[in-house]
Formats: C-alpha cells, sequence, structure tokens
C-alpha cells in the first residue's frame, strides 16, 4: 500500500505542474499584457491597480521568471489580493466560502450515490423489465435536460406556487432569533433544492455505470457457481454480484468531481448561496483577476485531491490495484 | 428512436435558415405597451420584460444554438482528432505527453476555464464557441487514440507500411477513415454538450450578450421575472431539452448503425 501511495503521490507531480503551467498561460492569454487588459476593461482600474498587477505578475521580467516568481509564492499559498474595494488576500475570500461549496457537494455525492446505486442494481437484475425501461427513457432524458432550467422550473414550482422552500441564500432573515433545531431545519430547508439540483447532472450517468457494471458482473463465473452451490438468489446479487460492481463505482464518483465544483458556478449563483462558485462568478463579472486565478488553480488542485482520494480508496477495496 | 433524433435535427436546421420568415414578429422590436404579457393567440409563448416577442426570439435563438454546437464541435473534433491519431499512432513518449496532457485539462473543472478565459477576453460569440472547443476535446483524443491503437495492427496498415506508404499518408487516409464512426458519434453527442454549455454560459449573462436573442439569454429573464412570468422560463428551457435529446438521439443512433461492435 505504501508503494501505492508514493508512486500515486509522484504522479500527481507532473498533473500540479501542468496545471500551474495552464493557469499562468490563461493569465497571459490576453493580447498585450493583462495591466492593459485591467484597464482597458475596467475603466475604474487606477494608475495603482495597474502597478499592482504588474508587481503580482512581475510583469516587467521575462518569461520564465515571471513564471517562476510566480510559482515561488503559489509554493506559499501567496495568491495576491483580491482588486475588490476590501483589498483581502485572495486565500482568505476562498477560504471563507469552501466550507460551503464542500458541504453542498458531498451532499450531492451522497445522494447520487443513494439514489443511482439503487437505480441501477435494480435495472439489471430485472433487466428488460418495465422498471428497467421506464429508468433508461429517464436517465436518457435526464443528460439533456439544463439543470439551470430545472433549477428555475423548481424555483416557480416550490419556491413561488407552493412557498414550500425558499429560493435565495442559506438562511432566512430571522436566523439570529431561531431556536437551534428550527436555525438547522431552515438550513435544511435552504440547502434542499441546490443539493438536489447539483446531484441531478450525476444520477443519471452514475446509473447507468452501476446496471452496465452489475450486467458485467453478474455473468462472470463466480456467479454461476455461488447459483450453482445453491446460494439463494439474494445472497448471490446482494453479496457475490454487488460488492464486486461497487468498486469502480469510486472511480466515477472521483470523476465525477470537476463537474460538481463547475456546476457550483451555476447552483450558487441561482440560488444565492455564498460559496465558491457565487465568488468566482461575481470575480468573473467584476474581473476581480488575482481572484479568478486563484480560484482557477484551487479548482484544479481540488478536483486533483479528490482524485487521489478516489484512487486511495479503491487501492484500499481492491487489493488487485495495489499489486499490478 | 434514431429517426426521432434526425427529425428534430433536420427540423431544427429548416427553423434556423428559415427564421427571418417564420418569426412572427421583429426579435428585437420593443413594445413597452404589451411587457410580459401571457401566452396568447398573438404571443403563442408570451412576451418578454421590454414585450419583444418570445417565440420570435426562440426562432433566432436557434440560430445561435446551431452555430455554437456546430463551430465548438468542429473545434474539438479537429484537436482531438490530430492528437488522437499523434499518440495513438506514434505511442512512446508522444503519446505520453499528449495523454499526460489530457490529464492536465480535465484536473480543471470545464466550466471554470472557460469561465475564467471569458473573464479575460469579451464575452462574444465567437469566443464562446473557440473557448468551448477548446476545452472540450479530451474525449474525442481519448477515443481516437484507443481506435488507432487497435488499428495500426491492422494487416492493411502492414500493407500500406510494405508499399512505401508515409505516416501522414497512413494516418489521415488508411487509420482515421476507420476510426469516423467514433469520431461521428462524439461529434453529434459533442454538439448537444456544446449547446448545453452556451445555454449555461448565455443565462449566466457571461455567454450571447443581448439584444441578440438566445435560448439561455431569455432564461435570464425568466430568473429575473421568475414570480411573474413562468412562460419565459419554461420554454426555452424546452427548446434546450429537445434539441439536446435530438442529438443525443441522433449520436446513439449512428453508434448503433454505422459500429454494431459500439453498442454496450
Amino acid at each position: 500500500m505504501l508503494r501505492y501511495t508514493v508512486k500515486r503521490l509522484l504522479f500527481m507531480i507532473p498533473l500540479l505542474i501542468g496545471i500551474t503551467i495552464i493557469c499562468f498561460a490563461v493569465i497571459h492569454l490576453a493580447p498585450g499584457s493583462p495591466t492593459d487588459m485591467q484597464t482597458s476593461l475596467n475603466p475604474k482600474a487606477s494608475l495603482e491597480a495597474k502597478e499592482r498587477l504588474k508587481s503580482l505578475y512581475n510583469l516587467d521580467k521575462p518569461l520564465h521568471e515571471q513564471y517562476f516568481l510566480w510559482l515561488k509564492r503559489l509554493a506559499v499559498l501567496d495568491l495576491g489580493n483580491s482588486f475588490s474595494p476590501d483589498r483581502r488576500p485572495v486565500l482568505d475570500k476562498i477560504a471563507e466560502r469552501l466550507p460551503i461549496t464542500i458541504t453542498i457537494n458531498v451532499l450531492s455525492m451522497i445522494l447520487i450515490m443513494i439514489v443511482a446505486i439503487p437505480i441501477g442494481v435494480l435495472s439489471a437484475v430485472r433487466q428488460d423489465s418495465f422498471f428497467d425501461k421506464a429508468t433508461g427513457v429517464f436517465v436518457f432524458v435526464g443528460f439533456a435536460v439544463p439543470t439551470f432550467w430545472l433549477a428555475l422550473l423548481l424555483m416557480i414550482l416550490f419556491g413561488v406556487n407552493l412557498g414550500w422552500l425558499p429560493i435565495s441564500g442559506i438562511r432566512s432573515l430571522n436566523y439570529e432569533y431561531l431556536t437551534p433545531w428550527s436555525a438547522f431545519w431552515d438550513l435544511v430547508k435552504h440547502l434542499i433544492m441546490p443539493v438536489i439540483l447539483s446531484a441531478f447532472g450525476g444520477l443519471a450517468g452514475l446509473s447507468r455505470y452501476m446496471r452496465a457494471n452489475m450486467l458485467e458482473v453478474i455473468r462472470q463465473d463466480y456467479i454461476t457457481t455461488a447459483r450453482a452451490k445453491g446460494l439463494s438468489e439474494r445472497i448471490v446479487i446482494y453479496k457475490h454480484a454487488l460488492r464486486n460492481a461497487l468498486l469502480p463505482v469510486i472511480t466515477i464518483l472521483g470523476l465525477s468531481i470537476p463537474g460538481l465544483i463547475g456546476g457550483s458556478v451555476i447552483f450558487e449563483t441561482i440560488f444565492a448561496i455564498p460559496g465558491m462558485g457565487q465568488l468566482f462568478y461575481m470575480s468573473v463579472m467584476s474581473r476581480d483577476y488575482p481572484l479568478v486565478m486563484g480560484i482557477l488553480f484551487i479548482g484544479a488542485v481540488l478536483t486533483l485531491l479528490g482524485n487521489l482520494i478516489a484512487d486511495m480508496s479503491y487501492a484500499v477495496a481492491d487489493p488487485r490495484i495495489r499489486v499490478s | 428512436m434514431a429517426v426521432a433524433g434526425s427529425v428534430v435535427v433536420i427540423f431544427l436546421f429548416v427553423i434556423s435558415i428559415l427564421s427571418p420568415w417564420i418569426a412572427p414578429y421583429d426579435p428585437s422590436a420593443i413594445n413597452l405597451k404589451k411587457v410580459l404579457v401571457s401566452p396568447s393567440v398573438n404571443h403563442i409563448f408570451g412576451t418578454d420584460q421590454l414585450g419583444r416577442d418570445i417565440f420570435s426570439r426562440m426562432i433566432w435563438g436557434s440560430r445561435i444554438s446551431l452555430k455554437v454546437g456546430f463551430v465548438a464541435t468542429g473545434i474539438s473534433i479537429l484537436i482531438g482528432a490530430i492528437l488522437g491519431a499523434l499518440a495513438g499512432y506514434y505511442g512512446r513518449w508522444v503519446d505520453a505527453i499528449i495523454m499526460r496532457f489530457v490529464d492536465i485539462m480535465l484536473c480543471f473543472p470545464s466550466f471554470f476555464l472557460i469561465l475564467a478565459v471569458i473573464a479575460i477576453l469579451e464575452p462574444s460569440i465567437w469566443n464562446i464557441m473557440i473557448v468551448i472547443g477548446l476545452t472540450s476535446w479530451m474525449g474525442v483524443t481519448r477515443l481516437v487514440r484507443a481506435d488507432f491503437i487497435s488499428l495500426k495492427e491492422r494487416d492493411f496498415v502492414q500493407a500500406a507500411k510494405i508499399i512505401g506508404a508515409g505516416d501522414f499518408r497512413i494516418i489521415f487516409s488508411h487509420i482515421l477513415p476507420n476510426a469516423m464512426a467514433s469520431v461521428l458519434v462524439a461529434a453529434t453527442l459533442g454538439v448537444a454538450g456544446a449547446i448545453l454549455t452556451e445555454s449555461a454560459l448565455s443565462f449566466l449573462g457571461i455567454g450571447v450578450q443581448p439584444p441578440t436573442p438566445s435560448w439561455g439569454n431569455i432564461l435570464t429573464a425568466g430568473k429575473d421575472n421568475i414570480d411573474i412570468a413562468w412562460w419565459l422560463s419554461l420554454y426555452p428551457g424546452l427548446a434546450i431539452l429537445i434539441t439536446v435529446l435530438g442529438y443525443n438521439l441522433l449520436g446513439e443512433g449512428i453508434r448503433d448503425s454505422l459500429d454494431p461492435r459500439l453498442r454496450d
């Protein structure tokens, strides 16, 4: 296991370097220097802001020197200061908004698992049944639904017409006067729609994947052996087959991380949730350059970490991975 | 089902070509006497906050979707096919470098990368098409690479080598045509993906800019008037859903008919 861990960590190094190069390329994507961009797009940018950008990215130095100076600051997580009037460090701004985004994404991931896995297993076990066909149609349509549109429809239905769920923010205005229990319930009510919607995109994919896995596992020899021993169908399916079909799900969950993080921009903007996605949207709209770059970098690093965790859990769950 | 998909796709082509003639109103004609009128005989999908006819705006919006879908996918297929062909054909360090590059690109939540680039460049329709294309080629690369790895061992490739065909000719006129099935499927599904991304960007106000009508930016008006005008939210989304469904069905259909081995 140790060898595998070390190997996996070493594998991350080129990826991390690649991420920094792409981020750096994005900074320099603009025709002319980023300082010119800043002034032409944002007439309010003062000469001082221009100077700050220049010193932040060392734009007066040669390109390779710029990159290494920037890398040196990244190594100590110095992402510069925001251009917004408060001028706070980018890292602080991201750090205070990260927990809510991670909470929503983790909750959605749990929701994806508890809904998609049973659907996939059932439709495989009862292949070609009505249930299988119905979920097949549902999944196909699910792939095509723009989730932000679904969000609008649910907001109209549950927020505006029925008035059951709040449609913006994560807290009610009277939050401070609520008892702990009703404050918690208030938070839950605010999170129901965002969590369900951000899970929606992953549901279709995972349930199809689970179905395909299960169908493949059921055809294996050891399943025939289990049946031949006279084990009940229940034990064959849920003990022998399910365990093996579940393994690759870990990888799929890992792969769904960038989608979830990317989707947080849309949902947090629609539902006015003060997370990293909304912060990113606002920084893009106000062209708060250091903040945009900071979040882009952190988003990629989070994805990398998520994949690492997924790979490690796979290795824990399946010894074959560690050996080969 | 594939027939249904192609009917939808052809229907959309016809609508976007004929939009100046079938749209009952000028899509950008402001009529302040008819602000937020609910669907009726005169305005079958209602009007928006400036009194513009939603049905006409949606008809014109179909042009945007089509354009973005095809240009963005064209870019991603071009990059993906070339990189995938090189990686699969040459193997070794060429393969290693290209595939690491794919891994790195996949680390970025693509929506983040698109937004960051749009924040630097102006959000215009051309920039959006290019950026969507530049951030969605990784899947195609993997597909084409896998095809090349298996195809390059085949006898017909050996035969081409023996008669002295150069790498360029072998890649583009011998192997690539045989990999077209999966490329075509990926392209069809890619159009659907690009349309979804464009609509999300336009919805957030960083895509196609008003007054140019796009399905996504009509939905923005839907969100702004969410408590009074449901029709602004309902119809453009349905149009996106049906379009994406159409391309997906068509893609699956092509997959089944061109290459039965690709069926799951």
